[in-house]
């Protein structure tokens, strides 16, 4: 809560595993707050909820453990390597040694970055780093992966990349949690919320939803209820 | 374990990689050292003295004349009155002032003894030692001359005399004081950057959201900073035994003792400031504008807290850099024991203790 102003006021949704959940709404609508809540960076005030089979308010470290997480800015260490960025991340993550070398031999050959694993990620293009950074956010086979504006700032191709990425962790058992903008990437989802100031409009497949607000595309969708 | 190694690690990297950090870790201490050791420097060339030779007799003739043959010292003005003195310090034509005995020669025949009075302007205590020092050395060797020739012994007695400063207060201060402001800088400053940083970056967020404590967090990127301040304050304390001979009286490892508790302090100030600025330039400003004046002003390094206006004097207590100075004074200069300093320890034990405890309650809030 910020003031008497709910940021995000008595939402009620479910995710099924292995799903690709799309958490749309315009800028300021409340998903990111929402997200923050079930990843245990920010409290809710009241309510229910469970993430991977674990209470929000009670077992918010077990939670930790089985999810990953990939943040609206590029959050890699740029003065790292590529290597040591993933010994870091799957060193927090408690892998052992041997599996953080397994991991990262497959990610590396799986990203084409052979070549630049030795090299600083702050000289990596956006578009691999994105790439890298929902491969670190997988690294430790999570249940479910939130992520939060995850294509911002990257070109066409790259995106199609990445959700290329996306369908095959969903298709491995990974439950993706994803806010977008783009209403396009909408369209790839199983299912999709839509929040309006703090509340969930609407919630279906986006085939259902174009039919029941009777347009072609999940944009007009999306400004039919943002607007009112 | 195992996590908080490879976050140490981790740490390690960005500190190594980053060449502005680099060169405020160990570039600075060496800097300032140097800088203070410059300022205090033991050379003196052609300093203005004056004379006032009550005898003016062949023995006094030829010290002047040994005096002013020196390239340490030149002759600006013979004074013929005990008065004119201080109007001459005053005037700040010269900075020491010699003056012979009546009857000089007399009495070193007669007595083997004569005395002569070195005046100095301690307004700036180190030229004062210097100057004294080259004097007397002077007359050392002059007085070794005499009696080379002879079976009795002449003795010149010197007198020394500082005017204005006479306890010489501030003639070793700058080691304990750069050394107070080298571990704030870098254990404050550099911490609260660092951690800013992170949260700067975004990857403070995801760091919340692995499986690491917030505590775990804290503590791994921290203590780097604990270890880089140690060895500053080795390298500190080594240039100034080696280079600029400063007497180590009392216990290193007291000294190691309350420089890791004062760094600890510094440390939870770092973490505090980091949860009050969302950028490392607000923590930067922060770190500057509301530890390291305050260091510099009111602990007492440059400005003895005594002359300060009453307010101030009240102020500098809440410092813990002033505490710090104390203690490591003691140690240093002195030699005291922890019996001598405990008070000022707990005082500095109970300010950790109490940053502490803000940092992470805020940290906490920050958190939610």
């Amino acid at each position: 809560m910020f003031g008497d102003f709910a940021a995000v006021n008595a939402i009620t949704f479910e995710v099924e595993k292995g799903e690709i959940f799309g958490f749309l709404g315009a800028n300021g609508a409340g998903k990111t707050t929402a997200m923050k809540m079930l990843i245990g960076i920010s409290n809710p005030t009241s309510g229910k909820a469970t993430v991977a089979g674990f209470n929000v308010f009670t077992h918010a470290e077990d939670i930790k453990k089985n999810i990953g997480y990939m943040s609206q800015k590029f959050a890699l260490y740029d003065d790292l390597t590529v290597t040591e960025n993933i010994t870091f991340f799957g060193g927090i993550y408690g892998l052992s040694r041997k599996r953080i070398k397994e991991k990262s031999e497959i990610l590396i050959e799986e990203l084409g970055l052979k070549n630049v694993a030795n090299k600083l990620v702050g000289a990596l293009p956006l578009g691999w780093k994105q790439k890298l950074s929902f491969s670190v956010a997988l690294l430790h086979d999570p249940k479910i992966v939130f992520l939060d504006e995850p294509t911002g700032g990257v070109d066409p191709i790259t995106r199609r990349q990445f959700w290329e990425m996306i369908y095959k962790a969903a298709n491995q058992g990974t439950t993706v949690f994803v806010t977008t903008h783009y209403m396009d990437e909408a369209e790839y989802c199983d299912r999709v919320s839509i929040m309006v100031s703090g509340k969930i409009e609407a919630i279906d497949t986006p085939k259902k939803l174009k039919e029941q607000f009777k347009v072609n595309n999940m944009n007009d969708v999306f400004l039919k209820l943002a607007r009112g | 374990m195992k996590r908080f190694i490879g976050f140490v690690k981790k740490e390690f990297y960005h500190i190594f990689r980053d060449r502005r950090s680099l060169f405020i870790l160990f570039g600075m201490p060496i800097a300032q050292i140097m800088l203070f050791g410059f300022a205090i420097t033991n050379e003196i060339n052609n300093v203005d003295i004056a004379i006032l030779d009550h005898s003016k007799d062949a023995t006094t003739n030829e010290i002047i004349h040994k005096i002013s043959a020196s390239k340490y010292f030149s002759i600006k003005q013979m004074v013929t009155r005990e008065a004119d003195i201080a109007s001459v310090f005053k005037k700040g034509q010269v900075k020491a002032v010699l003056n012979f005995e009546k009857d000089f020669s007399k009495n070193l025949i007669k007595e083997h003894k004569a005395t002569i009075q070195i005046i100095t302007d301690a307004t700036d205590p180190n030229t004062a030692n210097t100057i004294s020092n080259y004097i007397n050395a002077i007359l050392q060797k002059y007085q070794k001359e005499l009696n080379n020739d002879l079976t009795i012994t002449y003795q010149i007695v010197p007198k020394t005399r500082m005017v204005y400063n006479p306890e010489l207060k501030s003639v070793y201060m700058f080691v304990p004081g750069v050394m107070t402001i080298i571990l704030m800088l870098v254990s404050a400053m550099m911490t609260s950057i660092s951690i800013t940083r992170e949260k700067e970056l975004g990857t403070m967020e995801i760091l919340l959201v692995s499986p690491l404590k917030p505590l775990q967090v804290i503590v791994g990127k921290v203590f780097p900073y604990i270890f880089l301040s140690v060895i500053n304050a080795i390298v500190i304390v080594v240039l100034s035994i080696f280079i600029f001979k400063m007497p180590i009286e009392g216990s290193l490892l007291l000294l190691a003792f309350e420089s890791v508790l004062f760094i600890i302090s510094a440390l939870a100030l770092g973490i505090l400031i980091s949860t009050i600025s969302a950028t490392q330039q607000t923590a930067m400003m922060i770190s500057l504008m509301g530890l390291m004046l305050p260091v510099i002003l009111l602990s007492g390094f440059i400005f003895p807290i005594a002359s300060m206006p009453l307010p101030l004097q009240v102020i500098s207590n809440i410092i813990p850099a002033k505490w710090f100075i104390i203690i490591i004074k003691g140690i240093m200069l002195k030699g005291v024991g922890l019996e001598y300093v405990w008070k000022e320890t707990l005082i500095l034990v109970g300010m950790t203790a109490f940053f502490m405890a803000i940092s992470v309650k805020k940290y906490k809030i920050r958190l939610e």
